[in-house]
This record gives structure tokens, sequence and C-alpha cells, in this order.
């Protein structure tokens, strides 16, 4: 059962001289836990595909629908609560506040959610605990290395309890080493728990860990493989 | 940036306020004490005509039934005449003001400005105080002798040769240029004022709230007489005091002025600072009026902050200069003759504190409104693009 369709995606950019086609006519499907890598080289139009599936970016046409809803109809307030309730971001340059701390970071999501005191400090907890960070509940983002912090980025995209995560590039500024432990943690997350991750890589250690692969260019899908 | 701005600027906008308002309150408590009084009678024709004739009869009786009433504490009889005083070198016009020294001492201080020989001390007769300007004008010295010209309520010509006993300072040039005091009894004599009779009463009373109250008092006591309050006999006084007040505001409505846009180019900067921070919270779902409000709040924190911090920095530094003057004896002769004193003691004017600190905060609120609608304006996906 997908619970995300794409049907006929379509982002122009109009530039002073040329027309710029980023994504071009996609159409694709999503299941319920999959975890999925988007290649393909840069300017293929994997970071707007990304923008445009969560909310970000609005298409030029076609549609996105999550759960029955197409998400570029509604409202501007109704689609920032679509995405704070259903879509968990992971960014290539992590993002995080740089004046909280790793356990304010991922609880601040729930804040704004309305989540109880008890239960946001709960979660936040065994969310730093699943990412390996237990310990570093108190540590600000300048007192972590980059692979924590991207692992306090994707405690944070859990954070919610989204229907799923989009990650855009996120071992990008990683090391090796931080590289392989958080894409352990993503795939046991996927496996264990059967989040949905989506991301955009150039990497070829995320391709090799991702079920499936979705190749892009020019802003068209290439191929789609499940392994 | 934006605490030290607000810091300064409230700081700043604290001590001009004690300063100015320190500088007005000398000069009308030297108003008070040295020239009018809290409250003066006299015949209604008198303040119009000068005239030797106009003068209040039975002065001695109202005098008595006045300084009975409660917060009352000194009226002074007084022979008030406008004529010529003359050195053996040169004259000058002047206000000639006849006085029992004791009851003066109770109204004036002028006892208290006597900056050479002394105040009637001795029961010689004809004794003259006069200011140092005038002194220097007339180029005369302590214990030289000044002759007064007048006429006599017969309208005759008379003079009389006084001794100068006293040399004043006033700290207020013109005031100390025109006036000359001498015994009440030398002046009665030398124009034959009948016995008991003044042309002026000065009245002052212990706290300037209780002048309006004091003043329907006596009223009711010198019927048929004019019955005036400082304010009424120096309308420039009262205007003075509005207009510092003005310039005042003015002066902190352009300090606030700058500090405004001093808050909305800092909070700019750290819009544009957290461009990415602010897509990351607008990505994630944080709502357009939370985001508002947070740059809002930040804005009127660090205005806060350094508000209550410039409070304290203002309060302290009044305080200081509450007891010990700001010495602006380098521009002393400028402000004698305007009648203000060179040494200010600042006081602290506390409904204009308060205004002051809401004021601040105001601008505080007025200045995110700018960077935080800027905040606003952003793209998540074009944000987090930002490098």
């Amino acid at each position: 059962m997908s619970i995300i369709k794409i049907n006929n995606l379509t982002k122009i950019y109009d530039g002073s001289q040329i027309e710029v086609k980023a994504v071009n006519g996609v159409n694709l499907a999503f299941d319920q836990g999959e975890f999925t890598a988007i290649v393909g080289p840069s300017g293929s139009g994997k970071t707007t595909f990304l923008n445009l599936l969560g909310g970000l970016d609005r298409p030029t046409s076609g549609e996105v629908i999550v759960d029955d809803v197409n998400i570029w109809e509604l409202s501007g307030r109704k689609l920032i609560d679509f995405r704070l309730n259903n879509i968990g971001f992971v960014f290539q340059s992590y993002n995080l506040i740089p004046v909280l701390t790793a356990k304010e970071n991922v609880e601040f999501i729930m804040e704004l959610q309305g989540t109880s005191k008890k239960e946001r400090f709960d979660r936040t907890k065994s969310l730093l605990e699943a990412v390996g960070l237990g310990d570093r509940l108190n540590s600000r983002p300048n007192k972590l290395s980059g692979g924590q912090q991207q692992r306090v980025a994707v405690a944070r995209a859990l954070a919610s309890k989204p229907k799923f995560i989009l990650a855009d590039e996120p071992t990008a500024n990683l090391d090796s080493k931080s590289t392989e432990t958080l894409l352990d943690i993503m795939e046991a997350l996927n496996k264990e728990e059967n989040i949905t991750f989506i991301f955009s890589t150039h990497d070829a250690r995320v391709m090799k860990k991702a079920r499936r692969i979705v190749t892009m260019e020019d802003g068209k899908i290439l191929s789609d493989k499940t392994k | 940036m934006i605490i030290i701005a607000t810091t300064l600027g409230i700081c700043a906008g604290i001590f001009s306020a004690a300063f100015y308002q320190g500088m007005i309150d000398q000069r009308v408590d030297k108003v008070i004490k040295t020239e009018l009084s809290h409250l003066q009678i006299h015949e209604p024709e008198f303040r119009n005509s000068n005239e030797i004739n106009n003068y209040i009869p039975h002065a001695d009786e109202l005098n008595k039934k006045i300084s009975e009433i409660p917060g009352v504490t000194g009226v002074s009889n007084r022979i008030v005449i406008f004529s010529m005083v003359a050195s053996a070198e040169t004259a000058s016009g002047v206000k000639i003001v006849g006085i029992e020294p004791d009851q003066e001492k109770m109204t004036t201080s002028l006892y208290q400005k006597i900056r050479e020989g002394n105040y009637f001390e001795e029961q010689r007769k004809n004794q003259v105080l006069i200011g140092e300007k005038l002194a220097e004008k007339l180029r005369v010295k302590l214990n030289s002798k000044v002759v007064i010209t007048l006429l006599d309520v017969d309208n005759n010509i008379t003079y009389g040769a006084f001794r100068i006993v006293g040399i004043f300072n006033t700290v207020n040039n013109s005031f100390d240029e025109a006036n000359i005091f001498v015994r009440y009894d030398d002046l009665a004599r030398l124009i034959n004022f009948p016995a008991d009779a003044c042309h002026e009463i000065a009245i002052l009373v212990d706290n300037n709230e209780k002048v309006p109250e004091i003043k329907t008092r006596v009223e009711q006591l010198a019927s048929g007489l004019e019955v005036m309050s400082w304010l009424d006999l120096s309308p420039e006084m009262s205007y003075m005091t509005e207009a510092m007040d003005l310039y005042l505001y003015i002066f902190i409505i352009i300090i606030l002025l700058a500090l405004l846009f001093g808050i909305i180019n800092t909070m700019l900067m750290v819009v544009l600072e957290r461009v990415k921070e602010i897509g990351m919270l607008m990505a994630v779902g944080m709502s357009r009026i939370r985001i508002f409000l947070m740059i809002l709040l930040e804005t009127v924190f660090l205005s806060f902050v350094g508000g209550i911090i410039g409070v304290i920095a203002g309060w302290l530094i009044s305080r200081h200069f509450e007891t010990r003057p700001i010495n602006l004896a380098a521009w002393a002769d400028a402000y004698t003759d305007l009648g203000y004193d060179p040494f200010v003691y600042t006081v602290l004017n506390w409904p204009l504190l308060i205004n002051v600190i809401i004021m601040v905060l105001l601008t505080g609120v007025l200045a995110s409104l700018y960077p935080a609608y800027k905040a606003l304006q952003q793209d998540p996906s074009e944000a987090l693009r930002t490098e």
C-alpha cells in the first residue's frame, strides 16, 4: 500500500534567459517502510524533488498525495501543520540550533506539536539513546562532531512521529566512520520501527544500504530498481 | 550590541532628564528663596503703577495673622521703590527694597548670599546691601557710600547717603545688578512713609504643594488686596518649566530614534545571519506567527535587559550627582546671566523615568517589527540553500 503517490510532478524555474525544468513529469509511489535512495549527478533535480515532496517548494504542476491528501491543495497554515506532523527532515548541513542542547533541539519539535513535558522528555531521551547519544543530552552542537550532530538531526526528524523522513544528502559532510554509524542507525530504525526513509545521495555507501534506488537525470526518472 | 545601545540610550536619557530637572528645580528654588517667595501681597494698583502711595495699611497686623497660618514659615513686610542709586563716579536705576532684617531672614536666603561684609549686624543708620554686579558697575567697595535719590510720599525729591555694609551674590547677575536692600526704618523715615504700612508682603511656606491652599487662606485675610503666587508673579518660570519638559522629551525622542534605527539594523543583521535557521524552523513546521513572535520577543527581551541595566546605571549616576554637583564653572558667566547656578545637582524625575522605560520598550517592539517581517519573507527551500 503506497503512502506517497507522485503524479506527473513538474517544477520549472524561470531564469532570466532560459527556462529550467528541474523536475520533469515524475511519477512515483513509495510504500510504508521503504529505504529508498534518490541518486543522480549534481543538478539532476534530486533536492528539488525532495523539496516538492516535503511541501517546501511549490510544483509548477502535478500532485503529491500523502494518505489520500494532495499536499499542494492545502492552505499555507495547513501545509505547515502537515509538515510538522507527517514529515521528518534531515539536512545535509545538520541545521541544528546552535544555542540549544541536543535534548532541546529534539524536544522543540514536540513543543510545537503541543506534547506534554513528560512525554517530550521521555521521547527525547529514548530517541537520543537510539542514535547512540544518550550520554550527550546536554551538549550543544559545537561540542558534538559532525556525525553526532547529524545523529541529533535524525533524532529530531523522528521526534514528531512522522509518516516518512526526507534526508537530503545526509552523509555528504561526514567521514566514512560517521557515515557508517549513521547508516546503521537509520537502517535499524527502518527495519525495527518500519520508518520510511527517502534520501538523496551521491554516496556509494548509502546506495549500497538502500533497498530501492531511483536514478534521476535532468529532472526525469532514468531508472527505478528494487533490490 | 542591542543591550549596549539600549543601556547607553537609557542611561543618557535618564541622566540628561535628571540634569535638566536639577537645573530647573534649582532655578525655581532660587527664584522663590531669593527673589519672590511663594506668595506676595500688594495693593491692587501697586504692581502696575509702582506708585509710592499704593501701599498696604496696617501691614503688621496682617503679617501677624498670616504668620499664624499652619505651613507659613516666614512673612516679610517690604517697602519697594524704583529709583536711582549713585556712587561718586556713576549712577544706576535700581529697585530699592526696605526690609526688616529678621523678617526677611525667615523669608529669603539673602543673608546667606553675603560675600563681603555682613547682613545688617550693626545698629548704625543708613546701611545698604548691594549686589556684586552693581558694585562693579558703580565702582564701589565695602564701606563705600552711595546716594539714593527718590520721591517721598508728598512727591518731593529726597535723598539719603547709605554706607555699603554687605555685598551679596545670588548667582543671578540680573538680580544682583537691579536690587539693593536697606532697613525698613531707614527707608520709611526718608520718604515719610506711614507707620505700619508696606508695599509688599512676601510669604514663604514649608512646601510648594501647599501654595494654592495657603493662597486661599491669605486671600480671605487680605480682602481688597492682590495675592499672587510665585507662578503668577513670574509666569516665565512656568513657561520655562513647561518648555524644558518639552525639550527633554524631544531630546529623549531623538535618542530613542537613534536607538530604533540601531536596533532595526542589528536585528536585520541577526535575521540575515540566521536565514538558514529560520528556513529550517519553517521547514520543520514552525508557524509564521511563531517565527514573527520569536524575533519580536528576542528584540523586546534584549531591549528590556539593556533598559534595566540602563535604568540602574542612569539612576546610579544621577544619585551620585545628587550630592556632588556637576561643575559648570567654565561657563559660569553664561549660566549666571540667565539666572542658573553653575553647580548643578541632579534630581531624578520618577514619572519621566517611568515614561522613558515605557518608551524604550515600545521602541524595542517597534524596532522588531521590520526584522520580524523580513524573517517571514524567507522561502524555506531558498533559506535552506543559503551558505
